[in-house]
């Protein structure tokens, strides 16, 4: 069992950045220069990506070639599975993204495999049953609050659901050997329609706000979401949000900061109130310059990305801020 | 006509918590328990789907967990589960997601739903598999991170709309029965009145074993995982420079420096 594969994702015909970083975390993993890192690109014209992943450290390029231009569950599953029963790798990095959510714990519980999502360190340690070094790969628990480090006693191939933003893409090109694969024939189980982008006939652009006040769970009711308005307004900052603001209807979905959200790319200071800081929410302002966190809870998450932070009343720190944008003041 | 909605009694830290003293886990007493939040919109999409069908629908909430676990269930016969079926036995201890999916399947096939709804992920430990690996033991069509549904009880096609990252939503379509895991968002759920709370207290939970499902201990608990924990700790976290002093000394320090930030804009 050796040889490290790399599961490139891919949307709409375009590489997705995590592929690369994937590159990136099979480096850390790897054994020995006799640990050979494959690229997998799957997808109806694999060849139209081989140049956007011939990136330093990788040796081959894998390409299968299915029928579904856009994520096919049923397909993707069959065709790594059938790569791992030809290959044996020691281990298959994922991205841990949406696409994965829809088939790596298929495959996974198909194979029998060891398997763990969201996985931000991994690498080979010794271990204390059998002497032999072992993979052991750390993911969050209890909301982000404790690492976790799990290993995988047994098993000779582990699929890992790595997290995205945690390494960094390699640098330089490469000139790895390209492999044709032939994927076993799948009759898929779901049809693509169409995309859709969420629009909300709000025309603010997150994207290109430099100064976001974003509101989350702790102003308590939607009563409140006019005060934080004018706040905003006062102190010249954008107004955005967190998930539950924006599922609840109380600021629309073109506000909200996160994964599923927009990221806060020329953010340069973000204040945000009443936000404990989910992991997705993180995802779309965690590199912000400058983060000011207010927050009731002194054990929220989102004090270990901030900046500066006051845990208080969020009431009472927004009247007394916006004394200090008075005109006059 | 059946729906299953697979629920977890989840568990998050006080603000004070210990590491349990093999070092696996946190101190069972440091755990407060709760419905994992995905659940709730599970539950409310096969309340919703029941409530607009034209023929009877059952909405049937399991959960793998020991005895604690009869809390979420009760929360899901208080909001309009018709039935709740809870899973333990003192082997499936130190199952992971995937030895837990195992469970869940094993019940799918005893209570033969057109669909299973379950969480995109829990809220404690979020390894966002457990309703896609159930499906891989079903050998049910799967779709993770659904958004939007339109779906018929009883059609052989669902419609839904995944919700992608970028705030993008991919529609598809998918074969019935399938397992769906839900997103939130989705729907807006329900509370349960204080009438419906009491009346639940009252309803029956089935409990089943291991045995009752045809499940070898083996491959549940730590043999029928495909990872183990080998180490919990408390991560050696950046921590914000926190601002200290009244609400008026803490509010000057943070309008001055917003004023720095933005240059003196205002």
């Amino acid at each position: 069992m050796s040889g490290i594969l790399v599961i490139a994702e891919h949307r709409r015909g375009e590489l997705r950045a995590a592929a690369l970083e994937l590159v990136s975390a099979a480096q850390a993993a790897k054994r020995g220069a006799a640990d050979k890192v494959a690229v997998v690109l799957i997808a109806d014209k694999p060849e139209r990506l081989m140049p956007h992943v011939s990136v330093g450290g990788v040796d081959e390029i894998v390409t299968v070639k299915i029928s579904a231009h856009d994520f096919d569950p049923d397909a993707l599953e069959s065709a790594v599975g059938a790569l791992i029963a030809a290959r044996k790798p020691s281990l298959v990095l994922i991205p841990h993204s949406i696409d994965s959510f829809g088939y790596a714990a298929a495959l996974a519980a198909k194979g029998g495999f060891g398997f763990a999502t969201d996985v931000f360190k991994l690498g080979y340690e010794g271990s204390e049953d059998s002497g032999q070094a072992g993979l052991v790969a750390t993911r969050g628990g209890y909301g982000q609050k404790v690492n976790v480090e799990v290993d995988f006693p047994g098993k000779d191939t582990i699929v890992l659901a790595v997290r995205a933003n945690t390494f960094k893409p390699p640098e330089g090109v490469s000139s790895p050997t390209v492999t044709e694969f032939t994927a076993p024939p799948v009759r898929s189980r779901l049809s693509s329609r169409s995309f859709i982008e969420v629009s909300s006939g709000d025309d603010v652009d997150m994207t290109a706000a430099e100064f976001i006040l974003s509101i989350g769970r702790g102003i308590g009711e939607q009563a409140n979401v006019e005060r934080f308005q004018e706040l905003a307004a006062a102190v010249g900052a954008t107004l955005g949000c967190s998930r539950p603001i924006a599922d609840a209807g109380w600021l629309p979905k073109s506000r909200q900061v996160g994964q599923s959200g927009k990221t806060a790319s020329a953010c340069k200071l973000y204040v945000a109130m009443g936000i404990s800081g989910a992991i997705q929410h993180l995802a779309g302002m965690k590199h912000v310059a400058t983060i000011v966190a207010v927050n009731a809870d002194a054990g929220a998450s989102i004090f270990s990305v901030a900046r500066y932070g006051i845990v208080g009343d969020l009431f009472e720190i927004a009247d007394a801020l916006r004394t200090h944008f008075e005109p006059g003041s | 006509m059946k729906l299953l909605v697979a629920v977890k009694q989840v568990a998050a830290l006080d603000e004070d918590f210990e590491i349990r003293a093999d070092g696996r886990d946190v101190e069972a007493d440091f755990l407060i328990r709760d419905v994992n939040e995905w659940d709730d919109y599970s539950l409310e999409e096969a309340l919703k789907i029941k409530e607009a069908a034209a023929s009877p629908v059952e909405v049937v909430a399991v959960s793998v967990g020991p005895e604690d676990a009869d809390e979420a269930l009760r929360k899901c016969l208080a909001k309009g589960a018709d039935r709740a079926i809870r899973v333990w036995d003192e082997a499936i201890e130190g199952s992971d997601s995937i030895a837990i999916a195992r469970v869940l399947a094993a019940v799918a096939r005893k209570e033969s739903p057109q669909m299973l709804f379950a969480g995109v992920q829990s809220s404690d430990h979020a390894f966002a598999s457990t309703g896609v690996a159930t499906a891989a033991f079903l050998d049910w069509p799967h779709a993770a991170v659904v958004a939007n549904l339109t779906y018929t009880p009883g059609g052989d096609t669902a419609v839904f709309r995944r919700e992608l990252e970028g705030g993008v939503l991919h529609e598809m379509q998918i074969e019935c029965p399938a397992v769906l895991t839900i997103q939130l968002g989705i729907n807006t759920p329900r509370y349960a009145s204080l009438r419906s709370i009491k009346q639940a207290a009252a309803k029956p939970i089935e409990v089943l074993s291991l045995q009752d499902l045809g499940i070898a201990a083996p491959d549940v608990g730590e043999s029928g995982s495909l990872s183990r924990v080998r180490r919990m700790y408390i991560p050696d976290k950046g921590r914000a420079e926190m601002i200290e002093g009244d609400v008026e000394e803490q509010a000057a320090r943070l309008a001055q420096i917003i004023k720095d930030a933005i240059g003196g804009a205002a």
